[in-house]
């Protein structure tokens, strides 16, 4: 279910009712600007977040973003539009109403930080606890756990002036966390960090989403950030949202010239996984005899190949040469096994890659958490993903869902590989 | 011009009003009256009760602990030679008299001043009422202050809050505006009520500010003691209008000294004050 939804919301600033007669018109906001004198800051625009995602509003400065997302808790009234929080319509809440549902139900972070600077750590974060009328004794618990799962235990006393930026924004995390709502609005919350700082918080509420299945709506002009964290992103563009969709999508299919121009300079090897560019994995099963090891590498010209068992865990590789060597001597796939074989999991990035498939005799193996073969990382495939050659990618996806649907039906059917031989 | 426009009779108006002011709402100004003089004679009373050692000592720490051991031996020496020079008694009566006014500044100039800071209309009246209190010359008022409320201390001190207050206003307004929007916007965001926002977060940082608003209070009244004497209030102020009125230039002197000596003790005491504890790095 949709946690958050938001139709054709729009916000103008100055001239409400002449500039959304103009914009219903199909009026650009350069032309509106120009014609009435008022600021078109959202046009429009309409999404939906489900329960537990990262959603990413990105876009340049200017772009309507802050906007957007501060409608989300009427810290600006939107001047159109519906948006429904848990099925329940924001827009028409009363005062009252209103405040419930910031101080229960959505708590926000912001790129200044935005801490009372009159009050210690523990007393910043217990502050959304404390306008609720909690009893000291609980709020200071509350609080503390907040700050214990930021990293900031033993800081409670400290003034928010002596603390760093980093640790500054963890207070802002800690007192959004405080509160427990379900949502999360996070307003360039990293954007003021320095790009170490950053990372670090980026990695640090990847962490705490896993446990905790927040809401978050993350707001970032930053596209690498957007596609580090984001479940799915959203671009805008002069407060229209040009394309929604997963990191990947916005990659590989830009819906318009804007989001390519926007993309183009990704580094894709920092966004790519090895679960997207791996190949389908062939395999022969521990209990074949050399002899069909030798005959499937013969028929697909190939000169090794990966040894799973019945469940498709991967045990090791052989050799066509030492397959030879023990069809002579008689004996088992056991005895020539390599069980040293490198493997890395399917979400490891490109970057992290490059080292073992470019020094790997045999072509790496993709596994799962239960050493189950996915695929193999090919050289020419990687290279390819690199380059952003679209179509390879596609192809790449496509071969992704045969080992998937293969590795139930077919466990241990011996099949060669199409891999490139070293 | 003057054949088609006869000269406005404001002056009139002005008469007619104090007159009315007098007849009809005599009974209110005599209640003031009596409410203001009973709290300057108390303080009198109360700062007369303690001898002149002990009120200078307990001044002196008070500097020492929110100042400096500087400002504590010149509150020291600074007393030590009004009383010296036999202007005790009317130090303590201008203190009375600094203090009534300073504290009527606060009570009513710290709400407005908190009202204004919520509403722009209520703003837009203020502030030339606020250039009128500052500008006007205080003569002026003082006149239909004696038709009000007799002569004596009372005027003095009504004079003195008109003056006075402005600045406690103004700054109340500038330290609720200068908290940073996005602050306001987090305190927002979280729930909290008009009510929580002033209280939790608007007026303690707004508090060096109004502090500041105070302290120029203070400095205000005290500069309009001379001129609180011409109506009948006691203090050093009516040392120096004697001096003046009978060219004793000597005296004048000695009792504008004892006013430089009350003026700077009062100024770095209410100054220190207004700043945080971290401002002053104890912590």
């Amino acid at each position: 279910m949709s946690k958050i939804v938001v139709r054709n919301v729009t916000k103008v600033f100055g001239k409400p009712k002449t500039a959304m007669k103009l914009l219903k018109e199909g009026e650009s906001k350069q032309e509106i600007l120009k014609r009435t004198g008022a600021t078109v800051g959202v046009n429009q625009a309409s999404f939906e977040v489900k329960a537990g995602e990262i959603f990413v509003i990105m876009g340049l400065s200017g772009s309507g973003k802050s906007t957007l997302v501060r409608m989300l808790n009427r810290l600006i009234e939107p001047t159109a539009g519906e948006i429904y929080v848990d099925g329940e319509e924001i827009v028409k809440m009363n005062k009252e109403q209103l405040i419930n549902l910031r101080r229960k139900k959505i708590s926000m972070v912001f790129q200044k930080f935005a801490l009372l600077p009159h009050r210690t750590v523990l007393e910043n974060t217990e502050y959304g606890l404390e306008i609720q009328g909690i009893d000291k004794q609980a709020r200071q618990d509350q609080a503390m756990n907040a700050l214990k799962l930021v990293g900031l235990e033993g800081y409670e006393q400290q003034y928010p002036s002596q603390l760093s930026g980093g640790m500054q924004q963890r207070v802002g995390l800690a007192r959004a966390l405080a509160n427990d709502a379900d949502i999360l609005l996070m307003d360039e919350a990293f954007s003021a960090l320095d790009p170490l700082i950053r990372k670090d918080m980026q990695d640090e509420l990847l962490d705490l989403q896993s446990t905790m299945k927040k809401t978050i709506v993350f707001i970032t002009h930053d596209l690498d950030e957007a596609l580090r964290i984001g479940d799915r992103i959203a671009l805008m563009k002069d407060g229209v949202i040009v394309q929604v969709g997963t990191p990947e999508e916005i990659l590989m299919n830009p819906s318009n010239d804007y989001v390519e121009r926007f993309v183009e300079d990704v580094d894709l090897s920092k966004v790519l996984t090895a679960g997207h560019v791996m190949k389908r994995a062939e395999s022969i099963s521990i209990d074949k005899g050399p002899r069909v090891a030798l005959q499937t590498m013969k028929e697909l010209g190939i000169s090794s190949i990966y040894v799973v068992d019945k469940k498709k865990t991967l045990l090791g590789a052989i050799t066509a040469s030492e397959a030879k060597d023990a069809l002579e001597r008689n004996e088992g796939l056991s005895s020539i096994l390599h069980d040293n074989v490198s493997t890395v999991l399917p979400d490891t990035i490109l970057t992290d890659l490059f080292e073992q498939v470019s020094t790997a005799v045999i072509p790496v193996a993709v596994v799962d958490e239960k050493k189950r073969l996915l695929g193999i990382l090919v050289r020419g495939a990687v290279i390819g993903a690199l380059a952003g050659r679209t179509e390879e990618w596609k192809l790449v996806q496509t071969t992704r869902t045969e080992v998937a649907s293969g590795q139930s039906e077919l466990p241990d059917m011996p099949l060669g590989s199409a891999q490139e031989v070293n | 011009m003057e054949n088609w426009l006869p000269k406005l009779p404001i002056a009139d108006w002005v008469d007619v009003l104090v007159n009315w002011l007098t007849i009809n709402l005599g009974a209110a100004f005599d209640g003031i009256t009596s409410v203001l003089e009973a709290v300057v004679d108390g303080l009198v009373a109360g700062f007369e009760y303690i001898p002149s050692y002990v009120f200078m000592i307990l001044l002196t720490l008070l500097a020492w602990k929110v100042s400096n051991k500087g400002m504590a031996l010149f509150t020291l020496i600074g007393l030590f030679l009004i009383d010296n020079l036999g202007y005790w008694d009317p130090m303590l009566e201008t203190l009375a008299l600094v203090l009534t006014a300073v504290i009527i500044s606060i009570l009513l100039g710290v709400p407005i001043g908190i009202w204004a800071s919520q509403k722009q209309a209520v703003r837009q009246i203020i502030t030339p009422v606020l250039d009128f209190m500052q500008t006007m010359p205080a003569f002026v008022y003082l006149i239909p202050a004696i038709f009000f409320f007799n002569i004596g201390v009372v005027p003095g001190v009504v004079a003195s809050v008109i003056f006075a207050m402005p600045p406690t206003i103004r700054l109340t307004i500038l330290g609720i505006q200068q908290v940073p929007a996005d602050i306001i916007e987090a305190t927002e965001a979280f729930g909290s009520t008009t009510r929580q926002k002033l209280v939790k977060v608007q007026l303690p940082l707004a508090m060096p500010t109004i502090m500041a608003g105070i302290n120029q209070s203070i400095m205000l009244a005290l500069s309009m003691v001379v001129i609180s004497s011409m109506v009948g209030a006691p203090g050093l102020g009516a040392d120096v209008y004697r001096a003046v009125t009978q060219i004793q230039i000597g005296k004048g002197f000695e009792a504008g000294l004892a006013i430089v000596v009350i003026a700077i003790v009062l100024d770095r005491i209410t100054q220190n004050i207004g700043k945080n504890k971290r401002q002053r790095g104890v912590m």
